[in-house]
């Protein structure tokens, strides 16, 4: 059995990317176009890695549930990506993004990888405008930088609210330019249900044609898993809804760890749950926490008052709001990091403040009348507008809010029917990214030789907590920059191997293991549907494995949640058949997958006994409520591994050695 | 609310479709449309029969992978949505509303309402990027200053997503709205003047070999596409266009 080797190079922190590049084996070209590379997943990760791949002449072959690699859920990203580029003389470098990044982890990442994230940042940028990716610029045609939370520079380059969209079809593009010169064979609509080992190495994949149903053997020297994180776990989440942890699992049980599955990041400010017809969940960025206020009622009866639509929001007094934030945390007010904010959230509405109508209260407002006259009167100022009226102010001022926000204001009232303007939003946390992942080496590779895992599907860069604007710059680093490099030290070995055959005992009984577990599901013929499940084990997960939690909750979530396994293989009922389109059938194998992974999930909650980022455990914070961590005896990476049972899974622990930053308690008062 | 509709059924792209009545009741307006059709599949899966077959992902109206014909407009009413980002509250109790897939020669019928729009890829293919390999060495990000005029309008037809609306609502089936944003995104950046020639003429001629059918300035695809993106660019790709079959 494998055993947990980081193979982090030696020598200065600041030298060891490249040593080791200047160390590891190469392939020469001749011999890359001898070898087949399999990519699962085609957002940041999986698409930059393909193209990067295929440019350098190895054969690639990728895969994509949805219709075209384009639609990755990596195109929602919103916000910005990253880069310690320092255009704007502010005082930013590498070390001060390599600091950042482990700080706002809560010291629960590796330094050696965050601080080659930070130093391959500046390329990003670079390869991205070459390829035509359209980034917001000012009027002296160079390119504009905005702020992030957590962070004192401006280093957050974007491209207006849909930063994530340009990059991934920047990465696209990449990508067609190596599907026509046939470098890259591509599989859209096909979903990988399993791994295929030969003699202890990745050497090829099983996977479904979504269209025909037809089970497909594809061999290749490497697998490379990017399919991104597991937050469907939760049912309710800002994922896509066919994001799914399927590969991820997959190669779990077939001897991959899986890191830090509790680490998970509620992001503060999403539009709350509507009602029990909602099917997923939508982010309102963090950019709005520059100028928006959050608050809740003061007085108890108001907050009721309000859920009951008896009050309006607007209608409540100065001195009866509480901005809980701004209470809290003085100097950081409504800018906290997102796991501060998230929890703060909850406080109130635990507390019977929340504003929602709806079956949990949960809500609390996003207020932007003062920025909206603070604007107004700055604007009458530079107009020369006289005594404004307070009609003219807030006209001027909601004409800035209009030009800063003004897509996410549409996006609010598309949703919700309120006008964001004139009344605050109303927002509550909610599931968004998970920071663990598959277990990876220094070199991006899991326990199983040959097999890799990139982007959010790995655990690698952000500890127990992601800032803001860091998750596209980690997809993108991982596949343009590491990946590329890294893999040629594993594949120099297979330059006289040859194609892989796939007609072997090895892919028969892997394809075997996938058609019996379909028609397993298909002729179930039970009596719910598998999202009647699926919300089962969302609520479960919310409840118990959510914002915060406790042992006590944490031991009835393990039990709870194989239970509903168990009922899920005897109750599920998946209509059609296996041998065509079929979306219940794709549903009910993720589901299957996520019943596991909650388990593990909370289990590895449940082991870690203080509280750090995004994990929260009840029994392990200061007496005003902050979170407590304990780097005596958890400073580690959990590395679990599959046994035959999620609850019977055995701990393997990376410690975390910290030698360039001093771990210090993070404080936001 | 309770709704009657009228929904395209086809087993698989050989089979012969029509279009079956179901009702829905109890929908709460602030659902989304999508949402709807969750619950009516629900209701099918529970009844014992094959529930709707659609495609969706991202939910919040920037993947590009819902589609639906709604009562005969693209991403159904409202203007600049998706049809993941439509409200039930735009619909009244007692409606009927009829769903069919996005039609066209060009995007074949899967199944029910999901239809094969893998030309768009093929054309993006022929020419819909910028000739540079990842190096790590290539000019800074900041070497070229990029007019901010034009930047922007290279960013606004960047944000077409794909999802193919400007074709069912084209009396032609044409890509031309597509295809253009694509080139124009290009044609107003600098990195990508330089193969702004053949990609014009190999983007265009893919798009006649998928049978996407020729534009007659109806501007029926600016209205219903859901990102904006302006009748503007099918001027500049035929401009492009010209100017390359001149060389």
């Amino acid at each position: 059995m494998a055993t947990l080797d980081s193979r982090i190079p030696e020598g200065p922190l600041a030298d060891k990317w490249t040593n080791h590049k200047n160390n590891i084996r190469l392939v020469n070209p001749a011999n890359k176009r001898k070898i087949d590379v399999i990519i699962v997943g085609t957002g940041l990760a999986g698409g930059s890695a393909a193209a990067t791949l295929a440019e350098l002449g190895y054969n690639v072959k990728a895969f994509c549930y949805q219709d075209s690699p384009r639609r990755a859920h990596s195109i929602a990203a919103q916000g910005g990506i990253n880069a310690a580029k320092n255009y704007q003389g502010d005082g930013d470098s590498i070390y001060r993004l390599f600091y950042d990044t482990i700080k706002g982890g809560d010291y629960r990442s590796r330094e050696a990888n965050v601080y080659r994230l930070a130093e391959v940042s500046g390329n990003i940028i670079d390869q991205c405008v070459a390829q035509g990716v359209p980034f917001a610029r000012d009027y002296g045609g160079l390119l504009d930088n905005r702020s992030f939370g957590g962070v004192l520079v401006s280093r957050t380059f974007y491209a207006k609210g849909q930063t994530g969209q340009q990059l991934l079809l920047g990465a696209y593009s990449a990508m067609n330019r190596q599907i026509a010169k046939g470098k890259i064979t591509m599989y859209n609509r096909h979903e990988m249900l399993d791994v295929v080992l030969v003699d202890g190495k990745a050497r090829g994949i099983i996977a479904r044609n979504l269209i025909t149903g037809e089970i497909e053997r594809h061999s290749a020297h490497a697998v490379v898993i990017a399919t991104g994180g597991y937050g469907n776990v939760f049912f309710l989440s800002t994922n896509a809804m066919g994001s799914n942890a399927t590969a991820a699992w997959k190669i779990h049980k077939r001897g991959a760890y899986f890191a830090n599955p509790c680490y998970t990041q509620i992001h503060p400010t999403c539009i709350p749950v509507h009602g029990d017809q909602q099917s997923k969940l939508t982010l309102m960025s963090e950019s709005l926490r520059n100028d928006g206020r959050i608050w809740v009622p003061k007085k108890i009866e108001d907050a009721q008052a309000v859920r009951e639509g008896k009050l309006k929001p607007t209608d409540i007094a100065e001195e009866d709001r509480d901005y809980y934030l701004e209470r809290r945390y003085p100097s950081f007010g409504n800018l906290v990091p997102r796991d501060v904010a998230s929890r703060a959230a909850k406080e109130r509405c635990d507390a019977g403040y929340g504003v929602v109508n709806n079956s949990t209260n949960e809500g609390v407002f996003l207020d932007f009348s003062s920025a909206i006259e603070r604007y107004g009167k700055e604007q009458a100022h530079i107009k020369g507008v006289h005594n404004p009226s307070k009609e003219k102010i807030v006209e001027l001022g909601e004409e800035v809010i209009a030009s800063k926000y003004g897509n996410l204001f549409d996006m609010y009232r598309q949703i919700t029917d309120d006008n964001p303007y004139k009344t605050p939003m109303k927002i509550y946390p909610a599931v968004h990214y998970t920071m663990g992942g598959i277990w990876v080496d220094y070199n991006l590779m899991t326990t199983v030789p040959g097999l890799y895992s990139i982007g959010e599907a790995n655990f690698s860069d952000h500890g127990a907590n992601r800032l803001g604007a860091s998750a596209l710059m980690q997809g993108l680093a991982d596949g343009y920059f590491v990946l590329p490099y890294t893999i040629g030290d594993y594949l120099a070995d297979d330059i006289r191997t040859g194609p892989i055959p796939t007609d072997t005992p090895e892919f028969e009984q892997a394809e075997k293991n996938v058609t019996d577990s379909i028609d397993k599901l298909i002729n179930n013929n039970g009596k719910h549907s598998v999202d009647y499940f699926h919300k089962q084990l969302g609520h479960i997960m919310w409840n118990k494995v959510g914002m915060a939690r406790n042992a006590q909750g944490l031991n009835e979530a393990i039990h709870e949640i194989a239970e509903l396994r168990e009922q899920f293989w005897k109750e599920v009922r998946v209509p059609g058949t296996a041998g065509e389109f079929n979306q219940e059938l794709e549903k009910a194998g993720r589901v299957a997958d996520f019943l596991e992974l909650g388990e593990l999930f909370a289990r590895d909650a449940l082991e870690r006994n203080e509280s750090c980022g995004g994990h929260y455990r009840e029994e392990y914070q200061t007496e005003e409520g902050e979170a407590r961590r304990d780097d005596e005896h958890y400073t580690y990476v959990a590395a679990w591994e599959y046994t035959g049972k999620p609850s019977e899974a055995v701990l393997h622990k990376e410690d975390l050695k910290f030698e360039n930053v001093e771990l210090k308690t993070r404080s936001y008062k | 609310m309770n709704l009657t509709l009228k929904i395209w059924r086809q087993k698989n792209a050989d089979a012969k479709g029509a279009m079956e009545t179901y009702q829905v009741e109890n929908i709460s307006p602030d659902s989304s449309f999508l949402e709807m059709l969750d619950i009516l599949n629900d209701q099918l899966i529970n009844e014992g029969k094959e529930p709707v077959a659609f495609d969706h992902d991202c939910r919040e109206g920037i993947c590009g992978m819902c589609s639906l014909q709604i009562n005969g407009e693209p991403h159904g009413p409202g203007r600049g949505i998706t049809t993941c980002q439509l409200h039930m509250r735009k619909f009244s109790d007692g409606d009927t509303i009829f769903i069919e897939p996005f039609r066209a020669k060009a995007f074949p019928v899967i199944k029910d309402l999901v239809v094969d729009r893998t030309s768009f890829d093929r054309i993006q293919h022929a020419g819909g990027y910028i000739s540079v390999n990842t190096s790590g060495n290539t000019q800074d990000a900041n070497g070229i200053p990029v007019e901010k005029h034009k930047a922007d309008k290279a960013f606004d037809a960047a944000t077409c997503i794909g999802c193919g609306a400007c074709v069912a609502a084209c009396k032609n089936a044409s890509a031309m709205l597509f295809t253009s944003a694509k080139v124009s995104q290009f044609a107003l950046l600098p990195q990508g003047r330089i193969e702004a020639t053949e990609r014009v003429l190999n983007m265009v001629k893919q798009m006649d070999l998928e049978g996407f059918g020729n534009c007659t300035n109806t501007g029926a695809c600016e209205i219903e596409c859901p990102k904006g993106i302006s009748l503007e660019n099918i001027a500049r790709m035929n401009r492009e266009y010209l100017k390359a079959s001149l060389k």
